[in-house]
């Protein structure tokens, strides 16, 4: 317990980057856990009054067109958008852990047949192929979610492969066979668990992409629909007012995108830097 | 020996590294010397700072490496005060080394010939066909059979045998004084072994070279090495001719490493195993003698540092309060 | 006495691929090349003996360790084990059988040998777990005897790989593999990734093992001098054969193979201990991808070589009791 305390603050005061996105996340989570109950109004309510006013001290990112409060309405969003990431990419992860494992480790036709079809996968430009499963689906959140974990899917399933590759010839996993264990446990026990931090350090970066997948859908119309909070409709909302002026629309949403791909995307080099720093950039 | 005769000078080398579980204090008041025409062997096991003292002489340390103290006299010059450019001037051309792994050593897609000129053009740079004739020539030396059809070789079609004399012969293409050699045979077969330390010590002695020869197998160093520095922890604790140091160990560590080995031994029951483990670099109340933890002998003394190597028979120096 | 392992015209092979001429076409049959890893290998270990398998980079000694401790399938041949046939089972289904807890195997990098993420208690216990099964009472006993038989003190068992130093690490190794109570021990090149003190260490204690427990080893290794002191018989292996067989203080005084002899040769003496001349192997072993089956493999690098060796395999023979050799021409049984 002692190392791993050591070790955390080594690595947090090495680079201070590490800390921000520390930070920034406490900042994402507070808002996505507890933001819908402390927000100052409800991200619902209309007031065509007051609609379209820039930011002021009632309302600090302004109102849209409606007279939505946009602060409420942005932590409002974070909600939905961290579990929609996180849903997809815990999901992405687990099947293609799973999948990979049982590639890396058979080999043979498993991995020859399951290796083009990743190839298959990946050859698509992903976001029209998330496109294209969220029309199959339907317009709703959990295609959302099936659709990011689907163009998620190749990344782990490769990683899991590699890293299955690798560990099968070492002398622990010979020894299991030699202590009696069957293929299938050994995948379990000897070789799910040790592969398990690498594939946690792509998710940590994809949980970004995941976010941005799914305002990008929500942006073009399937997914999420209004009048939901959003992060993706409120820029795509918003758009249309920034000619006439009214940055404030769609700026605030955009802005906390970025933030929350940047945290994540910090967040996945730190991790790695813990738990494999020869790979560092 | 005086300090006149000496090649290499090492005075009071302390290198310490930094690491994200603390600061290691790989080497401590390392001091030794390398006569003209002389192999050295520095012995160890690892974790010794064998191969710290040898990247240390080059200025081929890593980043996170700190020298706090000590001089490498070479040549009336302080090698750790050399710039980067005047280093890489000295390097293959004076002092050469031959690493431990010829695979990770050499680039394993540029044909040898051309690795090999590769060196001999940065010291000695002339005409495409004078170069090859020195590449044919060390390649003969190293006894590579069809040298002229080696040339456009690759090291991933060779053996580790062969791979390893690449690696000799670009270490004495440029003629050095002195050649490092850093367990130049760990992962070769044992015939193969034999082949390749003679080669070495043949052409340090056609040469009139220095070699310093480091590795943890002790009766390999003390067929091919003149004397011995036998490391621990990062000190020199004994520095001896070898038959001196093979004959009459002074200091407990060496004594107890050869009751270790099991060529010294005819039977395991007469094998002994050395009590208790290295200590930890990083520790910062590391004791003036760190082996005295492990030692039966151990005094008050052995607690007042530093503990240096001092002299206690005919060339022949011991880094113990307590010599056997 | 029926002997604990018994290897008969075992035979492995892998499968190269050969030079491509044109273009990789799917349906292009490559020509393929074989790689005689072990080539009719015929080896005997009588119970609580040790024997020693030496030999060189691709002699095969590692293939034959692992075919013997059935971690792969061999191409042909018979595998016996206390007299009873396990070659005709496949690894994975060999795995739940009662006899899988008589063959253990110590591998040779303790570090690579430990799973990361399991403490020492739960290491020594897996195999037990699977193969004896008990009460956790009964597991949590035959760990500790395990544990007590190699030195490891119980304040270690909640520790993980990466808090211990080699030499506890190897420890765990081997304490893992007594913990079923094996018949025999196949062990790896055991050594060469330790220092020199725990090397010694380890040796001492397999040795104490042997007396206790009565564990019969089959030792491979590269490293003549730790064989010579461990184990009663020698088997030198080179490119998949045999080429000698014999008890360890007759192979290291009079050898009968030139290879033995140029291999003893090559091992670095201290000062002060006996040596004979050093005999350089010229070249380049030959290639183990199709061996010529009517030539001595050692042909090219033998100083005794005739035009008979290139022309005729030799087969083991025995030149003196118990202790056989593939040549045409064994060395005089008195060393120079």
């Amino acid at each position: 317990m002692r190392e791993r305390l050591a070790l955390a603050r080594y690595v947090l005061t090495e680079n201070p980057v590490n800390l921000a996105a520390l930070l920034l996340l406490a900042i994402l989570l507070f808002s996505a856990l507890l933001g819908p109950a402390l927000v100052p109004y409800d991200p619902l309510a209309t007031n065509t009054a007051i609609a379209l006013n820039p930011p002021s001290a009632a309302h600090w990112f302004g109102t849209d067109q409606l007279g939505r409060d946009i602060f409420s309405r942005v932590v409002v969003a974070t909600r939905i958008d961290l579990a929609i990431a996180f849903g997809a990419v815990l999901l992405s992860l687990s099947i293609g852990a799973m999948i990979g494992a049982a590639m890396g480790y058979f080999g043979g036709m498993l991995d020859r047949v399951g290796g083009r079809i990743v190839d298959v996968l990946m050859a698509f430009p992903l976001f029209a192929l998330a496109m294209g499963v969220v029309a199959a689906l339907g317009n709703s959140v959990s295609s959302v979610v099936y659709a990011t974990a689907v163009i998620n899917l190749p990344f782990y399933v490769r990683l899991a492969r590699a890293e299955v590759s690798v560990r099968r010839g070492l002398g622990y996993v010979e020894a299991a066979r030699i202590g009696g264990s069957s293929n299938l446990r050994i995948l379990r026990v000897f070789l799910l668990p040790n592969i398990l931090p690498t594939l946690v350090v792509q998710a940590s970066v994809n949980l970004g992409w995941a976010v941005l997948n799914a305002a990008g859908l929500s942006f073009i119309g399937l997914g999420v629909r209004a009048p939901t909070p959003e992060w993706g409709i409120m820029v795509a909302e918003g758009a249309q007012f920034i000619l006439s002026g009214r940055w404030w629309l769609a700026a605030f949403p955009g802005a906390a995108l970025m933030l929350a791909v940047f945290c994540f995307n910090l967040l996945g080099d730190g991790l790695r830097d813990i738990v494999d720093p020869r790979s560092r950039t | 020996m005086s300090a006149t005769a000496a090649l290499l000078a090492i005075e009071d080398l302390t290198v310490t590294f930094r690491t994200r579980a603390g600061t290691v204090h790989a080497l401590e008041g390392v001091s030794f010397a390398i006569a003209e025409g002389e192999i050295l062997g520095i012995v160890g096991e690892s974790g010794s700072g064998k191969s710290v003292t040898a990247y240390g002489i080059l200025g081929l340390l890593d980043a996170a490496a700190r020298v706090a103290s000590g001089r490498v006299m070479f040549g009336g010059r302080d090698l750790l005060r050399l710039s980067q450019a005047q280093l890489s001037d000295l390097r293959g051309r004076e002092i050469s080394i031959v690493f431990q792994n010829p695979r990770t050593a050499l680039n394993p897609i540029r044909p040898i010939g051309l690795q090999i000129a590769d060196v001999i053009a940065r010291h000695d740079p002339g005409p495409a066909a004078t170069i090859r004739e020195k590449v044919l020539a060390v390649l003969r030396q190293v006894r590579i059979p069809d040298p002229e059809r080696r040339l456009a070789a690759v090291p991933y079609e060779l053996s580790g045998g062969m791979c390893q004399r690449v690696g000799i012969a670009m270490a004495l293409a440029c003629a050095p004084r002195l050649l490092l050699a850093d367990e130049p045979t760990t992962g070769l077969d044992v015939t193969t072994q034999a082949v390749i330390m003679d080669l070495v010590r043949d052409s340090v002695h056609q040469r009139g070279m220095s070699a310093v020869f480091i590795t943890h197998d002790l009766a390999l160093a003390s067929e091919y090495c003149d004397r011995i520095v036998v490391m621990h922890a990062g000190h020199v604790v004994e520095d001896a001719p070898v038959r001196a140091l093979f004959a009459q160990p002074r200091h407990p560590y060496t004594a107890k490493l050869l009751a270790s080995v099991p060529s010294a031994v005819e039977s395991v029951d007469a094998l002994s195993p050395i009590d208790g483990a290295l200590p930890d670099l990083r520790r910062d109340d590391l004791p003036a003698c760190r082996f005295s933890e492990r030692c039966e002998r151990r005094r008050a003394a052995c607690d007042e540092g530093p503990i240096r190597p001092a002299p206690c028979g005919p060339d022949h120096r011991v880094a113990c309060k307590v010599p056997l | 006495m029926t002997p604990v392992l018994e290897l008969r015209a075992l035979s492995k092979s892998f499968t190269v691929a050969g030079a491509q001429t044109g273009l990789a076409w799917p349906w292009r049959r490559r020509a393929s090349s074989r790689l005689a890893a072990v080539d009719h290998v015929d080896l005997r270990v009588m119970p609580g003996e040790a024997l020693g398998l030496v030999g060189e980079s691709g002699c095969g000694k590692s293939t034959l360790a692992r075919l013997a401790s059935r971690l792969i399938d061999a191409d042909a041949g018979e595998i016996l084990l206390d007299g009873a046939g396990i070659h005709d089972v496949s690894p994975a289904r060999f795995a739940t059988s009662p006899q899988r807890r008589h063959v253990q195997m110590v591998f040779q990098d303790p570090t690579e040998s430990l799973n990361p993420r399991f403490s020492v208690f739960e290491a020594i216990a897996d195999p037990v777990r699977m193969l004896l099964p008990g009460s956790t009472r009964e597991i949590a006993a035959r760990v500790e005897k395990a544990a007590a038989q190699v030195g490891l003190p119980r304040e270690l068992f909640s520790r993980f790989p990466h808090q211990l130093s080699g030499g506890q690490k190897a420890r765990v190794g081997i304490a893992r593999a007594m913990a079923v109570e094996p018949r025999l021990l196949v062990l790896d090149e055991p050594t060469s990734a330790l220092d020199v003190s725990v090397q010694a260490l380890v040796l001492k204690l397999l040795v104490q093992l042997r007396r206790q427990a009565g564990v019969a080893l089959l030792f491979v290794s590269h490293d003549l001098t730790v064989v010579r002191l461990l184990c009663d018989r020698i088997a030198v292996m080179y490119l998949g054969q045999v080429v000698e067989t014999a008890d360890s203080a007759t192979l290291f005084r009079a050898p009968r193979h030139p290879y033995t002899r140029a291999l003893l040769s090559a091992i670095p003496r201290l000062p002060g201990v006996a040596r004979a001349t050093r005999e350089h192997l010229d070249g380049e072993p030959r290639s183990p991808i199709d061996p010529d089956p009517n030539a001595c493999r050692f042909a090219g690098r033998c100083p005794l070589e005739t035009k008979l060796c290139t022309t005729e395999a030799p087969t083991l023979r025995a030149v003196a009791p118990d202790h056989i050799v593939r040549c045409h021409h064994p060395l005089e049984s008195a060393m120079p």
